[in-house]
């Protein structure tokens, strides 16, 4: 694989154009044509944990890009929509591979065309500084496994390529476990984020007294355990484990939910929690606790309006 | 008879300026605002919107200055109800303390220090405007009764639900209050808090068909708490609910809470939803909603922390 094809250049998307640039051609498709322009003027330069600027080539439509072997569909949940329905009917030989949080992903993007398709979830985070600068903050891994089409030795090769583009990487034979952990993790950490305003801090490990945020967190990652017992999965790793972890780094990191009531902008609220909610009701496990999250962070976007 | 107010905020005030206004009742205010007291003291105390009152009565941020009182009646938000009553309590040494406060559990504390003591719950609503000025927002019933463990006399519970009538607070001495007691938390446990959590008004709240169901769920679980200690709530909160969502009732009012958190304030979630979880607790009844629903509210205090 020596052409990728970034679609959507937000953050994720910028991280993974910039490093990925270094170690192949590297194309994006941009929703913006001030965005595609300034990337193909000045680059995109990568700050934090790298610093670099890198050179590619961006475009708002597709047929103005080179052919490539690897589309990495890198938008946000609520563009996945129209980023992939974008991509029909171009690029026949690539593979697709998705990044989007949530579950399901890998259909939407399937019902476009008839690619061979890769999954994903990133645990990595930054901060889009303006179109064409990004600041890599977090450098945990970007979890990789083979969905429609292809094999468990697809998903190494595109985990070993971004490895060697100084990213983390690592690829699954079965990726559903580790989707689900993260999925569970995410559905509980940005929706309690989301309506409390905390940044990801000790407050969502503490459960000493009754009415502590921790119980909260740990009643709501049960729940999710529930569901994903039922859909058959094996959790790779235990979500309240990784909530734990996480506030216990000293950094405290702010969920992109957060971020996004901050700025009075749509969360992924449907993306994340709410294919939980659908995903446990179709499996007949009740997630009471999810569900009223859920309400609560739709009608906190409605009162924006 | 002697009266103390303890703490003079906008509910407490309309009790200050209503049993003011009785030639038989000599009024004491304590409050911890000093700018407060002193406008009181200086020009009284004045209520105006559902009704214009001008009173004078004795106002103090010290409790020592207090006499020897009858009754008092506790109107601080909740969180405040041990330090005002620990600093107050020799003045009720002889007397009766009743509370009109939000939530639930602020009979109990007000009992650690008080010999008889009245359960009490309060509908009418208002907001300081300046220092002596309270704007008078909403009009409603005082049930007052004796609380349980450690009664007032129930003749001493009418002569104060009496004076608090005739100085304009309709007022009802029961044998058991605890049933629109627990219809109120049960009402603001459900809906103050989502329009905390969410910025809507009451009214949008409730027309959110998915929302409207959280609210229910909230409800349910406070009727639950309440039927198994044998209260029986004098009506049905959700009627209440629905009443005051329609426009023209409360549709764009922003629950208190909502204020507070926009204002971050201090909520009274502890005593609302807390009271719930704890209650429920207490009698094995799960209270997972507004157990949620607590830590939230708690986190978003936490927030301004940080």
């Amino acid at each position: 694989m020596t052409r990728i094809c970034i679609a959507g250049a937000g953050v994720i998307g910028s991280l993974l154009a910039g490093h990925l640039a270094r170690v192949a051609d590297v194309s994006v498709l941009a929703r913006r044509e001030e965005h595609a322009r300034a990337l193909n003027e000045e680059g995109l330069r990568v700050s934090g944990r790298s610093e670099f600027t890198a050179t590619l080539t961006a475009a708002t439509d597709p047929a103005a890009l080179p052919e490539p072997d690897l589309v990495v569909v890198a938008c946000k949940g609520t563009d996945l929509e129209q980023v992939a329905s974008r991509l029909e009917g171009h690029f026949p030989r690539a593979t697709v591979m998705t990044v989007q949080n949530g579950l399901g992903a890998e259909e939407v993007v399937g019902a476009h065309g008839d690619w061979p398709l890769l999954s994903s979830v990133t645990f990595m985070s930054g901060t889009r500084h303006a179109d064409t600068h990004v600041e890599y903050i977090l450098d945990t891994a970007t979890w990789i496994g083979p969905y429609r089409g292809t094999t468990p030795a697809v998903a190494h090769e595109v985990a070993d390529l971004i490895v060697s583009s100084g990213l983390k990487a690592e690829a699954f034979d079965d990726l559903r476990p580790a989707q689900w952990s993260k999925l569970i993790f995410n559905a509980t950490v940005n929706a309690v984020a989301a309506l409390t305003e905390l940044p990801h801090d000790f407050h969502f490990a503490q459960t000493e007294q009754l009415g502590d945020l921790g119980n909260l967190v740990r009643d709501l990652v049960d729940e999710g355990k529930a569901a994903a017992a039922a859909a058959g999965i094996e959790l790779w790793e235990d979500p309240w484990e990784m909530n734990v972890l996480a506030t216990q780094r000293g950094h405290r990191h702010y969920p992109s939910m957060l971020e996004d009531v901050e700025a009075h902008r749509p969360t992924e609220i449907e993306t994340i929690t709410g294919s939980l909610v659908r995903e446990a009701q179709r499996l007949g496990v009740p997630v009471p606790l999810h569900t009223a999250l859920y309400r609560l962070v739709k009608a906190k976007e409605a009162s924006y309006s | 008879m002697k009266v103390c107010i303890v703490g003079c905020g906008a509910v407490g005030s309309l009790f200050a300026a209503g049993l003011a206004g009785l030639e038989d009742v000599e009024v004491w205010a304590y409050d911890l605002s000093q700018a407060h007291v002193d406008a009181i003291n200086a020009t009284g105390l004045r209520l105006s919107g559902a009704g214009e009152v001008h009173a004078h009565l004795r106002a103090t941020t010290d409790a020592a200055e207090l006499p020897p009182c009858d009754f008092g009646i506790v109107a601080t938000k909740a969180m405040h109800t041990d330090a005002a009553i620990r600093a107050t309590a020799h003045a009720f040494a002889d007397g009766c303390v009743a509370t009109v406060q939000n939530g639930i559990g602020n009979e109990e504390v007000i009992a650690e220090h008080v010999e008889r003591v009245i359960r009490g719950t309060t509908f009418p609503a208002g907001k300081i405007l300046e220092p002596g000025h309270v704007q008078w927002d909403v009009k409603g019933d005082t049930t007052l009764g004796p609380f349980e463990p450690q009664p007032a006399p129930f003749a001493e519970v009418e002569r104060l639900a009496d004076a608090c009538t005739r100085g304009g607070m309709p007022t009802h001495a029961v044998d058991d209050a605890r049933g629109p007691q627990w219809r109120k938390v049960i009402f603001n446990a459900a809906t103050n808090p989502v329009g905390a959590l969410t910025g809507l008004t009451h009214g949008r709240v409730c027309e959110r068909p998915d929302l409207r169901r959280l609210v229910s769920g909230l409800v349910d679980e406070g009727k639950a708490v309440a039927a198994v200690q044998g209260i029986e709530l004098d009506s049905d909160p959700e009627e209440l609910i629905d009443y005051s969502a329609q426009k023209g009732v409360a549709y764009e009012h922003k629950a208190s809470m909502l204020q507070d958190v926009e204002a971050r304030r201090t909520t009274e979630i502890d005593y609302l939803n807390g009271g719930i979880v704890r209650f429920g607790r207490e009698h094995g009844v799960p209270t997972p909603l507004n157990e949620a629903i607590w830590a939230l509210v708690k986190g978003v205090e936490q927030s301004w922390q940080s």
